[in-house]
């Protein structure tokens, strides 16, 4: 095992290096200037050039990108162009509010969509299965800011049981981070919980059709064992792909929550980026969420074997 | 017995209750800005956030009056009688953030990077012999040849105000920002705190020293009533409005039109303009491109562009937006009708005019390339309105969506528009930097390089601007003023598509919300 996660390790080296590169190509051709972003409109072509060389940006590719991969290899992923500040330092403060919306809504997803998607498995075909799949329908049709909007409407502007916006860390206290979490949370949680409800009802009607189960059904074991330990387990391996694979998503996907609910993450830190063309800032936000993502994939393989003792890595 | 476990009681209660208070109860005034601060340099940077952060943390020898006249602020001054020296004694007691004094040499070393960094400081430095420190606390800018916008220039609010700094950070090689934020302002900015795009924290500078003469816009007494003010970036105008109706913030700076209604039914809230001054949005023709490097064409596209049409589409309420000829602002003392003939008659009958032109000037179908900022709301409209009105007058327009990012860039390009060049955009200009021939960066006839993006030449504009610095009078300045106004629309220097208000929405437990050329945080209490 040891060995199959590092040689899975050296292997997302050259993953990484391609990311890199491509994002640094990407990047500078696309239309706009990071020297106009500081500047602003009324700046000169002399001005905007002094910027430009004091940048760096006037230097060829190659050598802007030798010398981003250097910094790297040193543990610097650089400053950002517009703020003059440390990349990973703007990332620090950013980062801390997108993990908490995205295990927030993560929790309500597994809590919720696991029980419904093994009812609607069992009482397949019933009432119980139409309501759960409508249920998934809504979930996945209607867009995310329309539910965020809809919940600051009923439960912080009219019922007044949350606030309508803003993000307090866990250090400030449990009870205002929780407070605040809670709604962006369950919006963003959504079309989760609709996804992975709906794989964990297919993945049930499938193990619920096999021998096993049948013999652990005849043999006088009770629904609720036969149903979450031996039909779950087994349907595990897709659910388990979709709620890894969701999660690296949710890190990576959060801009429209965080836009509705105002809270300082990353996604909001990758749009600025964007805006203003902060090349290093961009750039080092993708190589770590690309990073997350070969992470998370290595986890998600390694979780199968936990849950599939036939499933061996070496 | 009984009253002493009753005064013991009471004892406790009230011990209980002023340990429960905090030491001091803070005052915050939470502001959503207008856009985010993501830099802090306000001399390299024309953005009018990074403007209005300037303010708070530096300050200006001189400020300007609600009646537009410069006033001392940092400095008291004195003007020779020839007009040729002017003596600046900074007043007593002024200090950094950083706690040392403020001295002459740190304003002489400050004026130079600001002069470096702004065209009409530029302007105005071409006219200087020197600037020097004659003791702390003086310094003399000697003129080489008259030049009657000194005090102005050093008084103005906009787009780069001579702000001061002390001399290590004033000699930051060109081209580079100031990260390090120590000014002698009203408000000390609190770096810990600050997310760039996000959040900006100021704390009241418990050091400064306000005039005593009352506030006007940036001159007389800066007191700061509040100790904390927090500026918050929301992306969204519904998540802003929504924090405001509840309590989380206490002042939204510009709140979209169309969104008022919701905020107006609140009598918790108010709205208003609090910014005195408007701003303008311009067409402006790229000069050296056909189809608009043709002074015909440029006329019969001047006539065919509607400012009533491009105001309804982008602010819609016309209680908020003016419809003026003035390429100055609608209510600055050089506003003149000069060029309205441009804009006179119905829609209809101008632009039968400017078809009729049109087909004189020999166009000779050449697509017009127009640029589309998608993300800016307040520019997005204008380019489809004004396209329709092109077409209608016999003009082939493209319509290329983009970022603003994008098009910053792009209208750099003097390449031909297949090369990524273009041939017109719509950008808007706060009137607080362009209510003078010197500050109005589309105004510049020279045709240069250096110019403002369109790049229009006229000899005879550029013998004003050079005229209008050494005017004597106001009278004399009103005069060339309108002259140059004149030439710029006959010229079609740009289209000047009207003036519109920021509105900003308040809650009202903020008192004495003061109007100037841009939000201004001292004299409000809550």
């Amino acid at each position: 095992m040891a060995s199959y996660f590092l040689r899975r390790l050296l292997m997302a080296i050259p993953v990484m290096f391609f990311v890199a590169l491509f994002v640094f190509l990407l990047l500078r051709l696309t239309p706009g200037d990071p020297a106009q972003a500081i500047a602003g409109d009324q700046a000169t072509p002399a001005q905007l050039e002094a910027i430009r060389e004091n940048l760096g940006l006037d230097k060829p590719l190659a050598n802007q990108f030798a010398t981003w991969l250097g910094g790297m290899a040193g543990g610097d992923f650089g400053h950002s162009l517009i703020s003059q500040r440390p990349v990973l330092e703007m990332i620090g403060q950013r980062i801390g509010p997108t993990l908490a919306l995205a295990v927030m809504a993560m929790i309500f997803t597994v809590v919720i969509s696991l029980p419904l998607g093994v009812l609607a498995a069992w009482r397949h075909g019933g009432m119980v299965d139409r309501f759960v799949m409508a249920l998934s329908v809504v979930g996945f049709s209607v867009p995310i800011f329309v539910i965020g909007y809809v919940l600051i409407a009923v439960f912080a502007v009219d019922l007044k049981w949350f606030p309508v916006q803003g993000y307090k860390p866990l250090a400030e206290g449990f009870g205002p981070f929780i407070h605040r979490i809670l709604l962006p949370g369950l919006a963003l949680s959504t079309f989760y919980i609709a996804l992975v409800s709906r794989m964990t009802r297919a993945s049930m009607l499938e193990v619920l059709r096999e021998d096993y189960v049948r013999t652990a059904r005849a043999k006088g074991l009770g629904e609720r064992i036969v149903l979450f330990r031996h039909a779950l387990r087994n349907a595990a391996i897709p659910i388990l792909t979709v709620v890894g694979t969701g999660f690296a998503m949710m890190v990576s996907g959060v801009v429209v929550t965080e836009t509705v609910f105002n809270i300082p993450g990353l996604g909001r830190l990758v749009i600025d980026g964007v805006l203003a063309r902060d090349y290093p800032l961009i750039q080092a936000i993708i190589l770590l969420t690309a990073g997350a993502y070969v992470l998370i994939n290595l986890l998600i393989d390694l979780s199968y074997a936990l849950s599939d003792p036939r499933i061996r890595y070496q | 017995m009984t009253i002493r476990f009753k005064t013991f009681g009471a004892a406790a209660l009230l011990a209980g209750s002023l340990h429960a208070l905090p030491a001091f109860a803070e005052t915050t005034i939470n502001a959503v800005m207008q856009a985010p601060l993501r830099t802090l340099d306000p001399i390299l940077s024309t953005a009018q956030i990074v403007r209005t952060h300037g303010f708070m943390v530096f300050d200006t020898l001189l400020g300007m009056d609600a009646k537009y006249n410069p006033k001392p602020q940092m400095a008291d001054y004195a003007v020779s009688d020839d007009k040729l020296t002017y003596t600046l004694t900074l007043r007593d007691g002024l200090k950094w953030h950083d706690g040392t004094p403020v001295t002459a040499e740190d304003c002489v070393a400050s004026l130079k990077r600001w002069a470096a960094n702004d065209g009409a400081g530029r302007t105005m430095m071409a006219h200087v012999a020197s600037i020097e420190a004659s003791s702390d606390k003086v310094l003399v800018i000697k003129l080489a040849k008259p030049f009657g916008q000194v005090l102005e220039l050093l008084a103005k609010p906009s787009p780069v105000p001579p702000f001061m700094m002390p001399k290590r950070l004033a000699e930051t090689p060109a081209g580079k920002q100031i990260t390090e934020m120590v000014g002698s302002g009203p408000f000390k900015f609190v770096a810990a705190e600050y997310r760039p795009g996000d959040q900006a924290v100021y704390v009241k500078n418990a050091d400064y020293k306000p005039r005593s003469e009352p506030m006007s816009w940036t001159a007389g007494g800066k007191v700061v009533n509040v100790d904390k003010v927090v500026w918050k970036a929301m992306p969204d105008m519904q998540t802003s409005i929504n924090a405001l109706q509840s309590g989380d913030v206490d002042l939204i700076e510009q709140v979209t039109i169309d969104l008022l209604p919701l905020l107006k039914a609140n009598d918790e809230i108010k709205t208003d303009a609090i910014n005195a001054l408007g701003s303008q949005v311009t067409g402006r023709f790229n000069h050296r491109l056909p189809p608009f490097d043709n002074p015909k064409v440029r006329q019969a596209a001047m006539y065919a562009l509607d400012q009533e049409q491009l105001m309804q589409t982008a602010i819609g309420d016309s209680q908020y937006y003016k419809l003026c000829a003035s390429d100055y602002g609608c209510d600055v003392p050089l506003a003149s009708d000069a060029g309205s003939e441009y804009l006179k008659g119905s829609a209809k009958e101008r632009m039968a005019k400017a078809k009729e032109l049109l087909k004189a000037s020999g166009y000779d179908g050449t697509p017009v390339l127009m640029m589309q900022p998608t993300d800016l709301t307040i520019l997005s409209t204008q380019p489809i309105v004004a396209a329709e009105r092109l077409r209608e007058a016999g003009f082939k327009v493209d319509v290329a969506a983009m970022d603003w990012a994008t098009l910053q860039s792009r209208k750099n390009s003097t390449q031909p528009v297949a090369q990524g060049g273009w041939n017109m955009l719509f950008t808007y200009w706060g009137v607080a930097g362009i209510w003078n021939p010197t500050v109005h960066a589309l105004l510049d006839g020279s045709g240069s390089d250096t110019a403002w993006s369109g790049w229009p030449r006229s000899a005879r504009v550029e013998e004003l601007r050079n005229a209008y610095l050494t005017a004597a009078t106001l009278d004399d300045q009103k005069k060339i003023a309108k002259e140059i106004q004149q030439i710029a629309y006959d010229e079609g220097f740009y289209f000047n598509a009207g003036e519109f208000q920021a509105v900003a929405a308040w809650r009202t437990k903020l008192k004495n919300l003061q109007p100037g050329p841009l939000t201004l945080f001292w004299g409000v209490s809550k």
